[in-house]
């Protein structure tokens, strides 16, 4: 059964990858990233993690590309249009080499990490809002805090950014 | 195995019995609407088709099946032919996680009356939610029409807005609940709905209620008067059937979820659970198709400024004093 979903949503998110580099147009790029961001949600299904899944599922899939796609449609048209007549291919090479060495450290790290883990039982309440909480307040309570104060600075950023200009 | 494949059985026949059911209590909300909306301005309203009109959805249905299925020139075909069947999906799954009303005992067997209780379902409510805000953005892109566009954006801005407030409405419940569970949060309530214990999260819930479901008097996506229909301007047929089917159930949905938060859910004295779940949900349909009779449709920075100055800061509020009362 976890097998099957795995294949179905594997395939589903490098399908959504691919579609996401090969769009013509950007908001097709940005569908398929949801496509991705869709299927990772499902993965972390498989994996017993609910509360990780829906979290993916509203934050990525439901504010972050709905941002994209806001900018994409409000601020883009006519950058896309140049963007999708323009020749990228001077960008081609760099973007090989650099896409290259990701996909060989991703497979290095995963490799390694396949030799070394051995499967274990989950713990109980493994993956519910309760243990998530637990952990986030007490283990991981000084990078909460500190990503905490980086969305304080990025609201206040945003506001100063918004104000209309003033007159003097 | 056979015990899996049971499981599966007994949620797919739950799935289509459920589906079935809310499928045609939405069917018969726009009836009641309609019926109810022409009483509260003093006329009749339709009462033709079938005795007092009870056959009027299934004409409608029939013609809006039958029309001509077009597409605009220019529009992105797949976005715009995937955006409804997105909407009405997510309008229909949501119902998967509200418990209707107390275990049944039916042939020996207990048979729970909700699909599935999923440990984190209000938040899966929300994001489903926060799903459909894409089929109405996208919806109103791949038309290829400025009143659609500015339709999808009014919208989704909308949606996005007011599903702080309710998320934030929502927060008090769990904490009350002590779970994110919709069948914890209802037996929560046995000896005390949250209403009485909540009154400002309810009532935050419930405007913010009108302007998830894009309902007078917040329904400036749809305003004739400057957009035509919105989003929806540009879809025709069934695929604009599509959208009105979302659009119902997402009352049908929101009322739902106030009666499972605040009204104690399936609790009652007397009647059955499902009846009592019934009851609350349909007088809270009257009371959308109440305030649409009586409320003239706000400005769009009014609905704005609302949102963000006067009932996110108050749900702000209410969590932090729900929080010292509760240690």
């Amino acid at each position: 059964m976890e097998i099957i979903l795995f294949v179905i949503a594997g395939a589903l998110s490098l399908a959504g990858g691919v579609g996401v580099v090969a769009a013509r147009k950007l908001v097709h790029s940005a569908l398929s990233l949801l496509l991705v961001l869709g299927s990772l949600a499902v993965l972390y299904l498989t994996l017993a993690a609910e509360f990780v899944a829906v979290l993916q599922i509203i934050l990525y899939a439901g504010a972050i590309v709905v941002l994209f796609l806001f900018v994409i449609m409000l601020v883009l048209p006519r950058v896309s249009a140049r963007l999708a007549s323009s020749d990228a291919g001077s960008l081609r090479p760099i973007a090989f080499v650099f896409g290259g060495a990701l996909a060989a450290i991703l497979a290095f790290g995963a490799l390694r990490g396949m030799r070394q883990m051995t499967p274990q039982a989950l713990p109980a309440g493994f993956g519910s809002v309760e243990s998530i909480g637990r952990s986030l307040f007490t283990e991981f309570v000084l990078p909460f805090q500190i990503a905490s104060l980086l969305l304080l600075i990025g609201i206040i950023t945003a506001v100063v950014l918004g104000k209309a200009p003033s007159r003097s | 195995m056979a015990n899996a494949w049971g499981i599966v059985a007994e949620a797919v026949v739950k799935s289509l019995l459920l589906s079935a059911l809310v499928l045609t209590a939405t069917a018969y909300v726009t009836l009641l609407e309609r019926r109810l909306l022409g009483r509260l301005q003093i006329r009749i309203g339709p009462d033709r088709v079938g005795p007092g009109g009870l056959l009027q959805p299934l004409a409608d249905a029939i013609k809006l099946i039958t029309k001509e299925d077009f597409i605009p020139a220019g529009a992105d075909r797949f976005v715009y032919l995937i955006c409804p069947v997105l909407v009405m999906a997510m309008a229909v799954f949501v119902w998967a996680v509200i418990p209707i009303g107390p275990s049944l005992d039916l042939f020996g067997t207990t048979i729970p009356l909700y699909v599935a209780d999923v440990n984190v379902a209000i938040l899966l409510i929300l994001g489903a939610s926060s799903l459909s805000v894409y089929g109405f953005i996208l919806g109103g892109w791949s038309s290829n029409s400025k009143y659609s566009l500015l339709g999808g954006l009014r919208s989704s801005a909308q949606i996005i807005s007011y599903e702080l407030t309710l998320a934030l409405a929502v927060i008090a419940v769990i904490m009350l609940a002590r779970s994110l569970s919709l069948v914890r949060i209802v037996e929560a309530q046995r000896d005390g709905w949250f209403i009485l214990r909540q009154p400002l999260a309810f009532l935050l819930f419930f405007v913010a209620a009108f302007a998830e479901t894009n309902r007078s008097p917040f329904d400036l996506p749809e305003a004739e008067q400057e957009l035509i229909a919105g989003y929806q301007t540009e879809y025709g047929g069934f695929k604009f059937g599509m959208f009105y089917v979302a659009e119902y159930l997402a009352i049908i949905t929101q009322s739902a979820l106030v009666t499972t938060l605040f009204l104690g859910g399936w609790h009652g004295p007397l009647l059955p659970g499902v009846v009592w779940f019934a009851l609350k949900t349909l007088l809270f349909v009257c009371v959308f198709v109440w305030v649409r009779a009586t409320l003239p449709r706000v400005r769009y920075d009014q609905l704005m400024g609302l949102g963000w100055k006067v009932l996110i800061p108050l749900g702000l509020v209410n969590i932090v004093i729900s929080a010292l009362l509760l240690i």
